[in-house]
Parts: C-alpha cells; structure tokens; sequence
C-alpha cells in the first residue's frame, strides 16, 4: 500500500467545519478496469488508499478438530472525496470484485447509496460475480462500460447487456474513466437510478 | 454497543498501538467524520495525537486511516478510546433501512450536477 502514500502532497486539504453528513458509493470491477483512474477523475483529492484486516471466521470447518477454521484476509483498496455542499461529502470506494473479496465488502461497505459496475468488454467475466453478488444483495447499481481505445471488437451497448444477462432495469452507460465529466455522468447516472427506485418504494405503502 | 473480536492484522505494532486490545465499535463506519474536542497534549500516545490534530476539521474514519497508514480495525480502536473519554466526537451518515432518503438522494444529484 505504500506507493500511493508517498505520492501524497504533504498537506491535506480539509473538510468544511460544517460538514456533517458522509456517503458512500462503490466502484467494483475487475483489476485494470479503471477504478482508480474513474475515482481520480472526480476525486477533489488525489485517491487515497488504506486496507482493512479482517478474520473470516467459519470458512471451512476442520474436520478432525471441529473447530471453524479462521483465514485472516487483507483487502486494500483506494477511495476518493467528492464535497457535494457544505455538509454532505460523498466518498468513492474502489473496489476489487473477485469472489474473495466479497465478506469483506459486505461489511466494509454496507450502507452504501448504490454500486457502480465498471465493466472492460475484453474482460466481462470479471464482471459476473459482482452483479451477481449486488442483485443478491439488493444494492443499487448500474453498469459502465469503460472503452479502451485498442479494443478491435467494439460490442455495443445490447450485446453487452445480453452477454452479462443483465435485466432491462439496470442502467448502462458506456463512459471513459479518463474523463471527469464522464465520470460525472456515471455517478449522476446512478443516483438519478436509486432516486427513482427510492420514490417508488416511497409510493407502496 | 455491539463489539466483535477482530484481528487487527500484523502482529507486534499494532498491539502496541491498541494496547493490546482487539474488540472493536462496529458504529464507527468508514465514512463516519471525526471531530477532535480538544488539543493534543504532551504525553498523550503519538497516534490519539495525530488524530486530535487531523481532525481539528472533519475526518472520516477511512481518511484517518490513509492518513495514519493504520488498518481500519486498528483506526476504529484508537477512536473508541477517544470517544470514551469525551476528546472526540462523532458524527454518523444516515442509516437506510433499505433505500435512502429520495429528499437526501436529490441534494446529492444536486451536488454532483453542479461540480
Ligand atoms: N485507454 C484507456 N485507458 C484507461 C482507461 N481507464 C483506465 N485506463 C488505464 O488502464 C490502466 C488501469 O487502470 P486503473 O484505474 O489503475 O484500474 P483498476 O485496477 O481498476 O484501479 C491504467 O493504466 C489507466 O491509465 C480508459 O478509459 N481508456
Ligand atoms: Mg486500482
């Protein structure tokens, strides 16, 4: 995790004092997708990266013994600040989505407002697990399609759609992870997406 | 106050650095900010001051822990230890029972439109 760190700028730039509320959305996708370029992009801060220990407790019970074996993982994973107002700052979290890392990600980032699945089109398969995983769950997400220039096969938006068997409910967007106005319209793409499932959960009584 | 045996990771440091304690507040979230009450003092353990002098402004958890290059376990046991004792406070993100507030989502669709 060090070679972030010592890029960092000495100073900080602080939060107002009045902020008060923290948020968060995660960025998922495979390694060498773009999450960390998409949350520099629309970071206010150069990304910032940190790590979390955890024991996974009950992974696999030692027959012999029958004790639950324990496995200490460490996820590390970088994150960026965007100041929405005064009082209200949202964080962006990167995130790497393969299957061993989800214990941690269920309660590292629980509470999220919604997920961003960064999807590189050479690579979907990276991509099934996450989906697979936050439609479980029941979080939030949409799906940016990341487009790498030396990608010879350009798959439109359906087919991708078709190949990662995602239903017509989920919002895609094809962006460029470069671009801070594209990650800008990922972001918007999203909220604007829970906002809509909030109201109408809002509209059943 | 629910607290669950952690492992707080690589060995001798960190048991130093938490006193050798490994339970930990779960309500301190990654995204929870942190304000110092009072000024560090002379005596104090080095990491309970940096976080007294990070958090003159806001911080959230996730942040002192970049800052500190600490684990977030290990973060998460320092700031208890500061809560306890008056020299912090806290101030949580919203709990969704499942969908956020749609009021809250649109001030956030506000500020990301106006970036
Ligand atoms: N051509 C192109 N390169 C990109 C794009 N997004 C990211 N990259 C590059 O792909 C590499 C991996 O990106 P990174 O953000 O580190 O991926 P991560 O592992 O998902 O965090 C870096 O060298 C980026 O500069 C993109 O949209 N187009
Ligand atoms: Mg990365």
């Amino acid at each position: 995790m060090g070679s972030a760190i010592s890029e960092l700028p000495a100073h900080r730039t602080p939060l107002a004092d009045a902020a008060e509320t923290g948020l968060k959305i995660v960025v998922v996708g495979g390694f060498g997708v773009g999450k960390t370029t998409l949350v520099r992009s629309v970071s206010e801060i150069r990304p910032l990266n940190t790590e979390e220990v955890m024991t996974e407790a009950g992974v696999g019970i030692d027959e012999t013994s029958g004790v639950a074996a324990k496995s200490t993982t460490t996820v590390a994973f970088d994150f960026g600040r965007i100041s929405l107002n005064d009082t209200m700052v949202l964080y962006l979290f990167g995130a790497p989505g393969q299957k061993r890392f989800w214990f941690l990600w269920d309660r590292l980032f629980s509470g999220t407002l919604g997920a961003v699945v960064l999807v590189d089109t050479r690579r979907m398969d990276d991509s099934w697990y996450a989906i697979d995983r936050l439609e479980h769950h029941g979080t939030p997400f949409v799906v940016a399609v990341n487009r790498f220039d030396d990608d010879a096969n350009h798959h439109s938006l359906d087919e991708i759609r078709q190949a990662l068997a995602l239903p017509d409910h989920v919002p895609m967007l094809d962006c460029d992870a470069r671009v801070r106005q594209s990650g800008k319209d990922v972001l918007i793409t999203l909220v604007d997406h829970v906002y809509t499932l909030a109201t109408a959960q809002e509209a059943t009584p | 106050m629910t607290r669950k045996p952690v492992d707080t990771g690589a060995p001798d440091r960190l048991y130093t650095v938490t006193n050798g304690r490994s339970s930990v507040d779960d309500t301190l979230d990654l995204v929870t900010l942190i304000v110092a009450e009072c000024q560090p003092t002379t005596g104090m353990q080095s990491e309970h001051s940096r976080i007294l002098t990070l958090c003159r402004h806001p911080t959230s958890v996730v942040e002192i822990s970049a800052e500190l290059e600490l684990p977030i376990t290990v973060v998460r046991i320092l700031l208890a230890d500061l809560l306890d004792t008056g020299r912090i406070t806290a101030r949580h993100p919203p709990v969704n029972p499942s969908l956020p507030d749609p009021a809250l989502l649109k001030e956030v669709l506000h500020g990301l439109r106006n970036l």
